[in-house]
């Protein structure tokens, strides 16, 4: 499996300049790879694009984003598609860089995001500051723990 | 509830929102000395996010300041300098001292700035950020961890009616109104066409009702202001035209001063539009003409 990110960045980096996020959108940004913003922006142009419609950073560059706009209404272009272009796109999760897209699609795991981007919550048992607060506090500790676990 | 926000609800008249100078120093006096002229003419105050990508005093220092001195804040995250863990934990800390409104932006670019070496961020993009702080005034962090105390916030964002691709920019709009924006300061747009016609188009797509619409008008004293404006601020374009009106006149201040009641007389024209924000690189008292010359009386 770890020929397959080389595989699929020899592909979609030659003719998407794909940037490997592992998470891949092409499909809904007008087969455009956002990633190649300078920006990085998921969800669309910044307010900062020319007047000719190239970039705020790369000035000789077409704005990514006018680009896949304008692919995404193109006749060749399948309608599901052209509607996705619309849709919010999630953050991307940093730790799916340099991934195979592929197989996170077929995993799902690029699906997934943030409990709370979807309106979901976790138990607040979970986290860090409660479990301390509890090995902090004395008297959880079950009888023998500092004769197991000396001070160094 | 914030006054911005009861203004947003009740549309009873136009609403002013200025932009706040920035503050590199000189404590809480400076503040007050630049939030003097202001107050009585604005409803609610930007505080800036390092704009144009300079350094300054912070968003949520100046929020803090602008809130403690009477004002009411707006507090401007931008997702270049920040992850997306302290986005959250400013809006939080900012909302601790009562700060509610947030307005979310992508940001100009570290190279728009004096120091274009330094590495951008860009964790989320603006209209994630819109939806990471609806969920915490819903009661939760991105992450999914509850908030027992969620903030109150009213949350707004920006759109640039004159940046390609034009006709995106009302699906734009969209989308940010969807994701919770009750409210879009627009970028300074010197044409009064593009504007009018984004405002029609937001007007037919219903997003006017639950968004107020606030076109942005800057006031400038000279041509050359005008001309470093086209050429530096990403997103600006002024015509020719309007350059060359400034730049012959015989009282160019005056003139640049007219030409902003007039692209600001327009923008009040349009149905659709709850008001304006006001840029004043000119601290003259113009901002409060101004007010007085549209009869806008917060």
């Amino acid at each position: 499996m770890r020929l397959l990110p080389i595989v699929e960045h020899a592909v979609k980096g030659r003719v998407w300049d794909c940037r490997m996020c592992g998470q891949c959108v092409l499909h809904s940004t007008g087969m455009t790879c956002p990633m190649t913003c300078p920006k990085t922006l998921r969800n669309g142009p910044c307010g900062g694009v020319r007047e000719d419609g190239h970039c705020e950073v790369t000035p000789e560059m077409e704005c990514v984003w006018t680009v896949a706009e304008r692919r995404s209404r193109s006749v060749i272009n399948p309608n599901a598609w052209e509607r996705e272009f619309d849709h919010l796109r999630p953050p991307v999760d940093n730790r799916l860089r340099g991934t195979a897209s592929w197989s996170n699609l077929f995993s799902g795991r690029d699906r997934q995001t943030p409990l709370g981007w979807d309106g979901a919550t976790y138990s607040p048992d979970l986290t860090v500051e409660s479990s301390l607060g509890e090995v902090d506090d004395i008297d959880s500790l079950d009888a023998g723990f500092h004769e197991r676990n000396p001070l160094p | 509830m914030s006054r911005l926000s009861e203004l947003v609800e009740s549309r009873e008249r136009h609403i002013v929102t200025a932009e706040f100078p920035s503050i590199d120093g000189g404590g809480l006096d400076a503040v007050r000395s630049k939030l003097d002229p202001l107050l009585p003419y604005v409803d609610a105050i930007n505080a800036t996010d390092n704009p144009a990508a300079h350094a300054h005093a912070s968003n949520v220092s100046i929020a803090i300041a602008l809130a403690t001195l009477g004002a009411e804040p707006i507090l401007q995250v931008v997702c270049r300098d920040r992850n997306r863990i302290a986005q959250q934990a400013d809006i939080m800390g900012a909302a601790l001292f009562g700060v509610e409104n947030i307005c979310a932006l992508t940001g100009d670019d570290v190279t728009a700035g004096d120091e274009p070496e330094a590495r951008r961020v860009f964790d989320l993009d603006s209209p994630q950020l819109i939806r990471v702080a609806r969920g915490l005034a819903e009661g939760r962090y991105l992450s999914g961890r509850p908030i027992a105390n969620p903030p109150r916030l009213f949350i707004g964002a920006v759109e640039n009616p004159s940046a390609p691709p034009l006709d995106y920019r009302v699906k734009r709009a969209a989308l940010k109104s969807n994701e919770g924006a009750r409210f879009l300061q627009l970028q300074i747009c010197y044409y009064p066409d593009r504007l009018e016609k984004f405002i029609t188009g937001c007007v037919a797509e219903g997003i006017d009702v639950p968004t107020a619409l606030l076109p942005t008008v800057c006031l400038t004293k000279s041509a050359r202001a005008l001309t470093f404006m086209h050429d530096n601020v990403p997103g600006i374009d002024v015509p020719d035209d309007i350059r060359r009106r400034v730049a012959s006149a015989a009282n160019p201040a005056e003139e640049s001063y007219q030409v902003t009641r007039e692209i600001a007389q327009h923008a009040l024209s349009l149905r659709g539009v709850a008001g304006l924000h006001i840029t004043d690189f000119r601290h003259d008292g113009s901002l409060a003409r101004l007010v007085g010359d549209l009869g806008l009386r917060p």
